[in-house]
């Protein structure tokens, strides 16, 4: 059972794609971890020797931030927007889109399940 | 895109010419400025700036965090009061 950075690793999975189970790593990132490591791609994670598998996590450890630390640093980043009063900060706070797109359609990752909102008349 | 290294950050000059004015005589003033796009450089922080967001000039207190920023990050633009019903909250205008 192969465990890198607190959890994970599919076993029967190429150790290429396996390693983006982990958050923080992607196809990219993995084929470059994997190159660094001199792993070969196509392994499958069962097959890996222990050196190996401990050859990555030593590199992932050292150079690479992931999960917790990664979510950490992406919140604290969105924090520091909200906190300081920015325009991106205050999309953030409402939970609407950040990058401009449109909202009077769509946006429904972040909007979240559509809301029908009635006319409510003055009383 | 971003935006060339070469150029530099995007500073107004007119803006900068006041700042650089003031902070030469240590003093401080509020400036008005309509230069939105205009980035957030060292030079500025201690100032207040009034940021001009299409009806009147924000004071923005320029903070160390507020670097690299743009001015009108801090000067929105529209005034969000909510749909339907005319209430006393959506239909208050200053």
């Amino acid at each position: 059972m192969a465990r890198i950075a607190g959890v994970d690793l599919p076993r029967d999975k190429r150790i290429e794609i396996a390693l983006t189970y982990v958050y923080g790593i992607g196809l990219s990132t993995s084929r470059k971890i994997l190159a660094e490591t001199g792993v070969n791609p196509d392994t499958r994670v069962r097959n890996l020797t222990e050196e190996e598998v401990s050859r990555l996590r030593d590199t992932i450890e050292r150079n690479y931030k992931v999960e917790g630390d990664l979510q950490r640093e992406v919140q604290m980043n969105i924090k520091r927007l909200i906190d300081l009063g920015t325009y991106r900060g205050l999309r953030h706070r409402r939970g609407l889109p950040v990058r401009g797109q449109r909202t009077r359609t769509n946006a429904r990752t972040r909007k979240g399940p559509r809301k029908t909102v009635g006319v409510r008349r003055k009383k | 895109m971003g935006r060339s290294r070469k150029k530099g950050p995007y500073v107004d000059a007119k803006l900068m010419k006041k700042i650089e004015a003031m902070n030469a005589r240590n003093e401080k003033r509020v400036v008005k400025t309509w230069a939105r796009d205009c980035t957030i450089v060292p030079e500025m922080v201690g100032h207040t700036i009034a940021v001009h967001d299409g009806r009147r000039h924000v004071p923005i207190y320029i903070t160390e965090e507020m670097i690299g920023h743009k001015l009108g990050e801090f000067a929105p633009t529209r005034v969000f009061r909510g749909h339907g019903a005319h209430t006393e909250r959506s239909t208050a205008l200053k």
